[in-house]
């Protein structure tokens, strides 16, 4: 597995606490779910960064109230096929507008690394070795997007309407101006 | 005809391993020679348990070449002959049992 | 029809070239199986008994000429000949190689055809009245809101990983000829009282294992609301379908669980966040995409052409098959045309290139160049001007597909069944060409009325016989093939499951049958 961010391979500086083990002061960590609710208080005042890894089966809404401070937060694709987390990534960067790190982790694979981009992800727990070198390339493939999503791409119709250009007639047809 | 992918492995008969070809989708066994045959003719059959196991074991480590290998049933002839074992095999050997349309006359 | 513009094509253009990208991939062996499986899915591309087969999405059932001639070559260059018209609306071939299928995909798209999403856990080809358009009692064209739809459920980036497939369907008619309300999203397009039009939405409706007929959550929705409803929904079912059992994991299973009160308030919560933001759909967004659909400039005509009058008296062969086959149509001097892809004693659905390519010029020639696709599997030319039946008919018979049988028995919905489909227990094929044997005499046929049998090869029920008015389910019983039958099914708008009538006969016993 290597993490990437901002399109190319890096260390990660957050440190993974998935225990009671106390959490070190000045390091950046990530804790899980149960141990941010528990101590959130103290959590909060922590001068290093603080991370939640946030089950994909737990309302997003239950997160919200700590966004204001939490630096990530890694959501977890269990397989690739469970979609879940692309919803709560959504609704992280879309309702709530949280601006700190966003992580895709579980099984993260080279051809959902645009779906996840798109969701709002910006680093990417890859599973793959292989698939993390070929990062740009895999977020690259498409030039054309049909929804807005917060990742900043134009949609179509955005794009359509900054041409401001009518499609030529097809001969034998009228247009219908509706 | 329950998919056989969902069987448990239980040899009351003659079996071959058989599958599709990756590349194209064909239909395919296991031969005695460790290769793959569209024939059900030249398949390598199996009467026990372990010898069933054994030839699945080795397809399904031909990741390369096959997709979801399993063990079907046949039946021999007095010539040991091997024929399928049931409609689904019998049509995965045979091609559907309808005519393609076009085959038939309009 | 809709014409694709540039970005349309282009999106098209780059999702054959990551298909590509996957295949080579896969062949190579850097793809197992497992990861592979659900990306071929996306496009279309299934592993059946004897090959893999490529589903080509046909959006809400509308086709240009030059797409039924792109198909054609596909059934030549990588097929045997023929393609299966589906259900939903979609094209199947049955015979395609792996490693042939990115070339196929680039001559598709070259005709704004692809597979996208006619597989897999996302949102599948939305369909709708194969009539739209041209029928005469529809309020608008719904496939303006279903290409609104396509596009913003194509490849969109939360919703490609649902818990299960999700289909939409529409109507515009109160006679819906698209089963809405079997449907996972159904959505009916109606007045309200104040003279607005807007959409009554239904959820959680669909066949298989569990059928259900959908409830309706919203009975008026605004039209600038469409997509943010809709995509509140899909939120919702992304978040809380069940993904433990695939069984259980359709949004008809969670409406069903939570209740569809609850369900809607879920919705609506979710809804009431969204539905002033970038998907609120004013006229401008509406006009993207409707200024792009082009409609016929019809010659002004009369209903009842001296031509039309004169055939009809002499010809009874003639006067049967308009009878049958043809229907009103909203404009004055025209007429809908179904073409019956139910021959006598042959598979239903299917057409050959040959017989996909004379379609296209008589499309060419008597239909503006349009074709449609119906749930029922059959063709429709929705634009012919009464006068050109007559010889338009002589083209149709002269190939095939001019049984006057529409809608009647020998009219039979089916799906591939054993002989093509690896989920099968049993075969569906030879069970509808017997039916159709039996019941070749047209007058009895006739006789009979509408009657709709459908027949699916197993519990999946794709070929849709829940709502059948007889309705056929092929099962396993110790290695045999055997039948169970219902009766009673409805698909439209007065939508109903069929009644189990007795136990399952077996396969040789398909003569009890025509006592039906």
């Amino acid at each position: 597995m290597l993490l990437v961010k901002a399109g190319r391979v890096v260390e990660d500086r957050f440190l993974r606490v998935l225990d009671d083990a106390p959490v070190p002061d000045g390091v950046p960590a990530i804790v899980p779910a149960a141990r941010l609710l528990a101590d959130a208080r103290d959590l909060a005042l922590r001068a290093a960064p603080t991370g939640v890894i946030w089950p994909n089966d737990r309302r997003i809404a239950e997160l919200a109230p700590y966004l204001d401070w939490l630096a990530l937060v890694a959501l977890v694709f269990p397989t690739f096929k469970d979609g879940r987390a692309y919803s709560q990534a959504r609704l992280l960067r879309e309702r709530h507008e949280f601006r700190g790190e966003l992580r895709a982790t579980g099984q993260v694979l080279r051809d959902q690394l645009l779906f996840l981009q798109r969701a709002g992800f910006d680093t990417f727990e890859v599973t793959k070795e292989a698939d993390a070198a070929k990062f740009a390339e895999a977020v690259q493939r498409y030039s054309v997007f049909y929804q807005p999503t917060s990742d900043g791409r134009p949609s179509a119709r955005r794009a359509r309407a900054a041409r401001g250009v009518a499609p030529p007639l097809v001969p034998g047809t009228r247009e219908v101006v509706r | 005809m329950t998919s056989p992918l969902q069987q448990k492995l239980k040899i009351t008969g003659p079996v071959v391993v058989t599958a599709n070809r990756l590349r194209d989708g064909a239909v395919i066994y296991r031969a005695t020679d460790g290769r793959w045959t569209t024939d059900l003719a030249s398949a390598s059959v199996a009467t026990s348990e372990p010898a069933a196991r054994e030839l699945l074991a080795a397809a399904l480590a031909d990741r390369l070449k096959v997709v979801d290998p399993y063990v079907a049933p046949v039946r021999l002839t007095d010539e040991q002959h091997v024929l399928p074992g049931n409609l689904r095999e019998q049509i995965r050997s045979r091609g559907p049992t309808v005519a393609l349309p076009g085959e038939n006359a309009i | 029809m809709y014409v694709y513009d540039d970005f349309d094509r282009t999106l098209v253009a780059e999702r054959v070239r990551e298909f590509r990208d996957q295949v080579d991939r896969r062949l190579s062996g850097e793809l197992t199986e497992d990861e592979f499986k659900p990306l071929r899915l996306m496009n279309g591309v299934y592993l059946q008994l004897h090959a893999y087969m490529l589903r080509i999405a046909i959006p809400y059932g509308t086709l240009s000429s030059e797409q039924l001639r792109t198909l054609a070559h596909v059934a030549r260059r990588y097929d045997k000949n023929y393609g299966h018209f589906t259900t939903r609306q979609n094209i199947q071939f049955n015979w395609i190689k792996l490693e042939e299928l990115p070339d196929a995909m680039a001559d598709l798209a070259r005709a704004g055809l692809h597979g996208m999403q006619t597989s897999g856990n996302c949102v599948r080809n939305i369909t709708t009245d194969q009539w739209a358009g041209v029928a005469p009692d529809e309020i608008e064209d719904a496939r303006i809101w279903a290409e609104l739809l396509r596009q913003h459920l194509t490849l969109h980036p939360e919703f490609s990983f649902l818990p299960r497939k999700f289909k939409i369907a529409l109507t515009a008619s109160a006679h819906d000829r698209a089963a809405v309300k079997v449907h996972d999203i159904g959505l009916r397009m109606h007045t309200n009282g104040a003279g607005e039009t807007g959409f009554e939405v239904m959820v959680g409706g669909g066949l298989g294992r569990t059928p259900f007929i959908a409830k309706t959550i919203k009975p008026f929705l605004p039209k600038r609301d469409l997509l943010s409803y809709v995509e509140a929904i899909l939120r919702t079912y992304n978040q809380y379908g069940r993904r433990d059992n695939i069984y259980k994991a359709r949004i008809k299973i969670l409406v069903h669980e939570l209740g569809a009160e609850k369900f809607a308030r879920e919705v609506e919560e979710e809804w009431q966040s969204i539905k002033d933001g970038a998907l609120a759909l004013d006229a401008s967004a509406v006009n993207d995409i409707a200024a792009r659909f082009r409609y016929p400039d019809y010659d002004e005509l009369l209903d009842g052409p001296p031509e039309l009058g004169k055939a009809l008296a002499e010809d009874k062969r003639f006067r049967a098959w308009v009878d049958n086959s043809v229907a009103n149509h909203k404009v004055a001097g025209r007429a809908i045309v179904t073409l019956s892809l139910k021959p006598v004693g042959g598979p239903p659905g299917d057409a050959t290139a040959e017989q996909m390519d004379a379609i296209a010029d008589l499309a060419d020639r008597y239909s503006y160049g349009e074709i449609r696709v119906g749930h029922e599997q059959n063709l429709v030319l929705p634009h012919v001007a009464q006068r050109d039946l007559p010889a338009l008919w002589r083209a149709l018979d002269a190939i095939g597909v001019a049984t006057p049988n529409v809608s009647l028995i020998s009219d039979i919905i089916a799906c591939p069944g054993l002989d093509y489909c690896s989920l099968a227990n049993a075969r569906s094929i030879p069970v509808a060409e017997e039916i159709t044997r039996r019941f070749k005499d047209l007058d009895l046929a006739r006789s009979l009325g509408r009657l709709h049998i459908n027949i699916s090869g197993c519990i999946n029920a794709c070929g849709h016989h829940h709502v059948g008015h007889i309705g056929i389910l092929g099962v396993e019983k110790n290695g045999e093939e055997y039948y169970q039958v219902t009766i009673g099914g409805r698909a439209g708008e007065d939508a109903e499951l069929g009644k189990l009538l007795g136990p399952a006969v077996p396969y040789a016993t398909s003569p009890t049958w025509s006592r039906i």
